[in-house]
């Protein structure tokens, strides 16, 4: 188990490096900079001289391996540097968005799960065939529908005509109903088809059927034996999850027009922002990383058998 | 002058509220007979006021984009509205006319060849901190722009040449340049040379965003990135721009500008009542604006309209019959149809109508499809198997780059697409980052790019064109360059208008730009709120003569 947990964490540092240092270099490939974006309305009256002081100001005067070391250095060192655009340190801009997103992130994440879990039960508890079929057919509905057009729906009913919600804003309960639901109606939806899915497969196992012989209702056998095998396979697109609930906030955050990391990522990918896009960048792998991690380490937990396999083979080199 | 009574508020008696409507109808009729020189339209009775002023409330306003930074020097997004309700200038530029009134200089003179400026201040103006506003603080406001360079990069760009600013007295102080500069006296009229205190200059650049203290009729209460800006009135304001009808302090308690992206957001907002206004409403959002009765304002970006710029420096461009076939073969009319609404005018020269300085080039610039073809068959160019005409083997296929600044420019560079199309000129659309459109210009990436610039002077012309710089625009025309460079040392406004004349004619003439439609500023209010108006830049005014009757 220790080798298991160790090795996951070597690769999860190698992800993380490999993840910064790809960005870096394709980021820092893109013609023009951020000095160029900040005086693009007179180009001609702010002379080379002073682009280039805020250049060397910035550390962008320097050879790209300069740069990537220089930059390297400070991440590990946990300074993130500063932003071209506004001058502020990377981790706090950072650090002021992400309260915001985690709010609307984590509360879409419980709605999407209990609904999304809850439908799948649903769905392999009824015994009449069209239910299960009606059912059945409302995640790939979810799944499919635009965020962006949901919002927008969603504003239109619930804020321009029937004024229960504020379309904008960040205060109180009421400006996080709207954002936090269209952000859970893809993961829940994701959650539902793939946990529907290995209920499916578990309730067709053999030990389902000893279950059954020794008398266990239908409802007792879902819940207390086919969910703990059905779990594997919905726990392993968590991070999948994941990721689609950061790509999500870009376009709730826009739709919404709440502050928070998925405007900080669209505002700043627009302004070549670098620092503060390698910022967000790893920021994202980071969260990925740990939650892949926290998967495989819990796969052990759920199903020992994961852990026998992954014990070292003798190879013949 | 129409109205330097006191303004009543809702507890005056009926008689005194009656003589305040009859003032406020003079002010709207002679504003009325005032429309239409300045440029721009106003659907309904906003500009003027049709209600007696009403003191306090709370306006809330929706805006587009975040500004980043509210202060006014640079490090923001240089287009927000809320910088210029923070502060004051020396001069205001009237949008009626163009020409610029005393404000904090109560006076100014300009020396011959426009390198020394020298202002006198008016007296009792403090900054929201109690600080006085002497000629000392405009030194120490200008040494710093120059100190900062390219961090204060909406300011900067005024004092290339700068020399020193020289405090003669205590009110008066001289600006001096090394070179002319004739444009920096339009520049202080500007938010960007609107001083900032003493106590705010002692901050480090990047902590002025959310800490801005001016002597503007509104202080700022509170910053929140990409959520909101609240703005509060300024106890005690008696020094407004001559420009505004309101003569002492601002009617409304409180602003608050919504930072709203998505322009649907903001429409529906609109609509369903939870804010009172739009600073910047989308083309396709103001027929519905404006059938729900909401109030409109709209007047055309001064500056250079939007355009397709040209990249003369390799072929095919390089040849002036190709760029003038470009020119003659484009139908704006046809492009507004297709991506903006009927408030954009189709541009009528280098300049919008609301230039100062500008001149009148509908003729020259007129749409010709036959003319296109024959200056391309001249030129050597022949329609090809594809429809594409060749010359010497090699197709007539050209490079577009858009940046994705203003949303309808997706539809307006596809409507150019096809309408190059049909004369025979293929054109490759790209779309850019905002900072990769300069460096791929300067590097000749494109052969056309499309895009506008907004500024109340024409100097904007020599700012863009000019080869002494980073020469975006790979020109090489001497001719060109002396015009630039001559308007800039023209301090005779009437000597000056006609060299801007020309030179508009000769960007025309060589179709190194090919104007198309006015960039235009759209303002949506609710019904009860009055007194918006669009200053010479176009963009929504400061906000002290708004007022909201519930």
């Amino acid at each position: 188990m220790l080798r298991y947990a160790l090795g996951r964490v070597v690769q999860a540092a190698m992800v993380l490096w490999a993840t910064y240092t790809v960005s870096f270099v394709v980021l820092y490939r893109i013609p023009g900079d951020a000095v160029l974006e900040r005086t693009r309305y007179e180009p001609t009256d702010i002379t080379a001289e002073q682009m280039n002081t805020l250049r060397a100001e910035y550390g962008l005067d320097q050879s790209l391996v300069s740069q990537y070391l220089h930059r390297t250095a400070d991440v590990l060192t946990g300074d993130l540097g500063r932003s071209l655009v506004n001058g502020r340190p990377v981790v706090e801009l950072i650090g002021e968005a992400l309260p915001w997103t985690l709010q609307i992130a984590g509360l879409a994440l419980v709605v999407g799960l209990f609904f999304g879990a809850g439908l799948a039960l649903l769905a392999n508890y009824v015994q009449a065939g069209w239910l299960r079929q009606a059912l059945l057919s409302l995640p790939p509905l979810g799944v499919a529908v635009p965020s962006f057009w949901l919002g927008l729906v969603l504003l239109q009913i619930f804020s321009f005509r029937i004024t229960w919600f504020p379309a904008t804003g960040h205060g109180g309960w009421r400006t996080m109903a709207l954002p936090a639901i269209t952000l859970a109606i893809p993961i829940g939806a994701q959650i539902a088809q793939v946990f529907a899915k290995s209920l499916e497969q578990a309730l067709a196992e053999t030990y389902i059927q000893t279950a059954r012989a020794k008398g266990l209702g239908h409802g007792r056998i879902l819940v207390g034996h086919a969910t703990r095998n059905a779990t594997l396979p919905a726990l392993t697109i968590f991070g999948l999850v994941v990721g689609d609930l950061f790509a999500g906030s870009v376009i709730i955050e826009t739709v919404f027009s709440r502050n928070g990391i998925g405007q900080l990522t669209a505002a700043s990918i627009s302004a070549q922002d670098m620092p503060v896009v390698q910022g967000l960048v790893l920021l994202a792998a980071i969260v990925y990383v740990l939650v892949n991690l926290a998967v495989d380490l819990t796969y052990p937990l759920l199903d020992p058998r994961v852990a026998r396999l992954s014990r070292p083979v003798p190879s013949g080199a | 002058m129409i109205d330097s009574s006191p303004p009543r508020t809702r507890r005056h008696r009926p008689p005194a509220r009656l003589l305040v409507a009859a003032l406020a109808a003079v002010t709207l009729g002679l504003s009325a007979c005032g429309s239409g020189s300045d440029g721009g339209s106003t659907d309904d009775a906003n500009a003027g006021s049709d209600a007696a002023a009403v003191r306090g409330g709370t306006l809330t306003l929706a805006v587009g984009a975040d500004p980043i930074s509210l202060n006014p020097q640079g490090g923001g997004s240089g287009t927000d509205p809320m910088g210029a309700n923070l502060v004051d200038t020396l001069t205001a530029q009237d949008p009626k006319t163009g020409k610029l009134r005393p404000w904090l200089a109560r006076e100014w003179t300009v020396n011959d060849n426009a390198t020394q400026f020298t202002f006198t201040l008016r007296e009792g103006v403090t900054f929201s901190d109690g600080s006085a506003l002497t000629a000392e603080v405009f030194k120490q406001n200008f040494d710093d722009i120059v100190k900062n360079g390219a961090k204060a990069d909406s300011a900067i760009a005024q004092f290339l040449g700068y020399d020193r600013t020289t405090v003669v007295d205590r009110d008066t102080f001289r600006v001096e340049f090394k070179q002319p500069n004739v444009a920096f006296l339009q520049a202080t009229s500007t938010k960007a040379l609107g001083p900032l205190a003493p106590a705010t200059l002692a901050l480090p650049f990047e902590d002025r965003a959310r800490k801005v203290i001016g002597t503007g009729p509104f202080v700022l209460d509170h910053y929140t990135p990409k959520s909101e800006v609240v703005l509060t009135k300024r106890a005690g304001y008696a020094w407004p721009a001559p420009t505004r009808t309101n003569t002492g302090e601002a009617y409304l308690d409180k602003v608050i500008f919504r930072i709203v992206p998505e322009a649907s957001v903001r429409t529906g907002s609109l609509v369903s009542g939870q804010i009172a206004g739009i600073v910047d409403v989308p083309p396709q959002d103001t027929d519905t604006l404006r059938g729900r009765g909401f109030q409109l304002l709209t007047r055309a970006n001064p500056g250079i309209p939007l355009s397709l710029y040209t990249n003369v420096s390799h072929r095919p461009l390089d040849e002036v019959r190709v760029r003038r076939a470009i020119a003659r073969a484009l139908d704006p009319e046809q492009v507004r149809a297709a991506a903006l609404s009927s408030d954009f005018k189709v541009a009528t020269s280098s300049l919008s109508a609301t230039t100062p300085g500008w001149t009148d080039l509908s003729e020259q610039i007129k749409r010709d499809r036959d003319e296109a073809g024959r200056l391309l068959d001249e030129a050597g160019w022949r329609r090809g198997p594809d429809g594409i005409r060749q010359k010497d083997g090699r197709r007539l296929a050209l490079t577009l780059g858009y940046a994705p600044f203003f949303a309808p420019s997706q539809t307006a560079v596809e409507e150019i697409q096809v309408q190059l199309r049909e004369v025979g000129i293929g054109v490759d659309l790209q779309l850019l980052t905002n900072p990769s459109i300069p460096a791929g210009q300067t590097a000749g990436y494109y052969d056309l790019t499309f895009g506008n610039q907004s500024r109340a002077d024409a100097d904007l012309l020599r700012t863009t064109f000019s080869t002494e710089g980073t020469n975006a625009y790979r020109l090489a025309d001497p001719e060109l360059e002396r015009l630039l460079q001559d308007q800039r040392a023209a301090a005779d406004p009437t000597n000056r208008d006609k060299i801007l004349a020309q030179l508009q004619r000769r960007l025309v003439d060589q179709s190194y730009l090919i104007p198309l439609i006015e960039f235009t500023t759209v303002i949506a209010t609710a019904k009860d709120v009055h007194g918006v108006s669009q200053g010479a830049d176009s963009r929504i005014a400061p906000l002290n003569d708004v007022f909201l009757t519930h």
